[in-house]
């Protein structure tokens, strides 16, 4: 069963219903619980659950240093392009945008790699925009290995790829794919996706699966907060991260949570996440799965991501240019995302360390 | 009765093993090892910086330690044997703790990829110590691979539920040519007592050191309970027997007559 099918069972679910009915001692009973199932994501995500936020912290806390220890592992992301062949009208790099392009040469990411390289990260992610034509399965592999040179990980977020196509990167080094999703929801996915192949809904629901059939190492699913209903979209991505789990058992899933700040074009989110409601989605997916990893970007501020340390993430970006290029070369062009941590990898550390945490910043080595 | 623990030739006094990960403070290490008197401490080879001094972990081990470097995030045999190899160019010494698992869920480890892994490092001269599912077919494929020792699991990795496989550690313990070091899932320190009770030769202890509010005060409070069950399991030996004694003899009765 493909996950499309496992999200339309829920199609006549009334979610708002099951959220009405949510009592206390649901929410207590889930926390009980060492082995959650949907319901109790359910529990968690319900607006009944942010009287037990303090309690989840707690039970997240321990979940998260039973599984991880006390430690954050850090990577950073190299955009290696930002030419782009959809409308997407959430993103700052859409097609319609006029906005300074840029599209590196292997020459300029070697470059950037190595200036990278030396500020001691050892974790990549590399990027790009959905440029039909421009960025192939030659031009990935290509960034790919340039990048296990200098790095012992790499990891990509690009656009949908076949299987095959993932075969052939992770024999070029390739360890991760992050995919986000965007929006579970169909219908606002085909209303904030005017044209261009990210159109196409059930090609990128199934990307992670993909990449799972592929044998790549980690996979990063995600929806975009913002987007979709906050409550539904954090319960379809928690449903994909444990059907993913549960299928490709070689692979280790992780949930990223991005929300929309402001990007280029002024989009405004549909529905805005506020911090308590991140906290609470957060800790829902540490309780439902604790054994996976969470992300948290520089899209969030240096304040919160110190506050939120210790409530169930294991992942920081740190030191981060969302422009093309920029740790060799100054960069003119524009960035898919406002950054709102701006802080040095020195600094991130620093902070880390501060609250009593380890940074990690090698946690693997392609061999 | 021989007393020591000898791994692959070596005389370790010290039945604990420690690791490196999930500290919050690679300084807390050197202040643990003393006070758990561990002598051998694994880390993953994988989160080896060897580019940035202040982030290799190597430089927080004093030197009289025995480094066990492991092969955590290997999914086949294949991948275990590269960072074995790796680990001993590095200069980690030939000591290796072999740990393959590809089921990201649960994290067990997988037994025939660990005994073909085995044999290529024994051959290649590693002290090859794996880790593995309780199961004697297997331990005893590892012996025959040339393992220094076998590390069954007591419970999944950083559980810290005890011995949850103990029957199956015990036909373990009664057939075995090498030691047994249980390597998973050991709590607290009476797990680990237990451990040695039962006549484990050793006991690998991380999560729940690294983890505990004051790492080196449990660090000291695991290397008493590993001596006491030890000291236990030696004590017990002359007279432990397979039966219950009952106090009141169970066919007692066939002589009631002649009392009268």
């Amino acid at each position: 069963m493909s996950f499309y099918d496992l999200m339309k069972g829920w199609e006549d679910f009334d979610f708002e219903a099951y959220f009405s009915r949510v009592s206390h001692e649901d929410i207590i009973r889930t926390l009980q619980k060492d082995k959650l199932e949907e319901l109790d994501l359910l529990n968690l995500l319900s607006p009944q659950a942010q009287y037990f936020l303090e309690e989840i912290a707690k039970k997240s806390y321990a979940v998260t240093r039973q599984h991880f220890g006390n430690i954050i592992s850090l990577y950073i992301p190299l955009y290696v392009s930002n030419y782009c062949t959809n409308h997407c009208i959430y993103c700052g790099f859409n097609k319609e945008n006029k906005i300074v392009r840029k599209h590196l040469s292997l020459e300029e990411v070697e470059k950037e790699l190595i200036a990278i390289s030396e500020t001691g990260m050892s974790h990549i992610i590399l990027l790009t925009g959905e440029a039909e034509g421009l960025i192939d399965i030659n031009y990935l592999k290509g960034i790919v290995e340039k990048a296990t040179k200098y790095f012992p990980s790499v990891s990509i977020e690009v656009l949908p790829l076949e299987t095959d196509d993932y075969q052939v990167l992770k024999q070029s080094g390739l360890d991760g794919l992050t995919v986000y999703q965007e929006v579970y929801d169909e219908d606002i996915y085909d209303q904030v996706h005017i044209s261009g192949g990210k159109k196409n809904y059930r090609f990128r629901l199934d990307t992670p699966e993909r990449g799972g059939k592929a044998g790549l190492r980690n996979i990063n699913i995600a929806p975009l907060f913002g987007l979709g209903e906050i409550k539904k979209e954090a319960f379809f991505a928690g449903l994909h991260l444990k059907y993913l789990t549960d299928k490709y058992l070689n692979t280790e899933f992780g949930v990223s949570l991005p929300r929309i700040n402001s990007a280029e074009g002024g989009f405004k989110a549909f529905h805005k996440m506020d911090d308590t409601a991140f906290i609470q989605v957060m800790m829902a997916y540490r309780l439902f799965q604790p054994k996976a990893g969470i992300t948290v970007s520089t899209r969030e501020s240096h304040e919160f991501r110190n506050n939120i340390m210790p409530l169930g993430v294991t992942k920081f970006s740190a030191g981060s240019k969302t422009g093309v290029g920029g740790y060799a070369e100054k960069d003119l062009s524009t960035c898919q995302f406002e950054i709102s941590d701006k802080s040095s990898i020195e600094e991130t550390e620093k902070a880390i360390r501060e609250r009593g945490f380890q940074p990690v910043y090698k946690d693997w080595h392609t061999i | 009765m021989n007393n020591k623990l000898i791994l692959g030739g070596h005389v370790f006094q010290s039945r604990l093993l420690t690791g490196t990960g999930k500290f919050s403070d690679k300084n807390l290490i050197e202040p643990m090892l003393d006070s758990s008197n561990s002598q051998i401490i694994t880390m993953a080879l994988r989160r080896i910086d060897f580019k940035n001094p202040k982030e290799n972990i190597l430089n927080y081990i004093p030197k009289n330690v025995r480094l066990l470097p492991n092969t955590s995030g290997a999914r086949t045999a294949e991948e275990a044997i590269k960072i074995a190899r790796i680990a001993r160019e590095a200069g980690c010494g030939d000591f290796i703790k072999i740990e393959i698992i590809n089921d990201m869920k649960y994290l067990m480890p997988d037994n025939q990829e660990t005994i073909k892994a085995t044999k290529v490092l024994a051959d290649e001269g590693f002290v090859v110590l794996p880790y593995m599912m309780p199961d004697l077919i297997a331990a005893k494929k590892l012996e025959d691979a040339g393992a220094a020792a076998v590390m069954p699991l007591g419970a999944p990795i950083g559980s810290n539920r005890g011995l949850e496989t103990r029957a199956l550690i015990e036909m373990l313990n009664d057939n075995k040519r090498v030691p047994i070091i249980v390597d998973a899932g050991i709590g607290k320190p009476s797990h680990a007592a237990e451990a040695m009770e039962m006549g484990c030769d050793a006991v690998l202890v991380n999560t729940a050191i690294a983890t505990a509010y004051d790492p080196v005060k449990m660090g000291r409070a695991f290397s008493l309970a590993v001596e006491a069950g030890r000291e236990a399991h030696l004590a017990k030996m002359a007279e432990e027997k397979k039966y219950a004694s009952a106090s009141s003899p169970l066919t007692g009765f066939l002589f009631r007559g002649e009392e009268k």
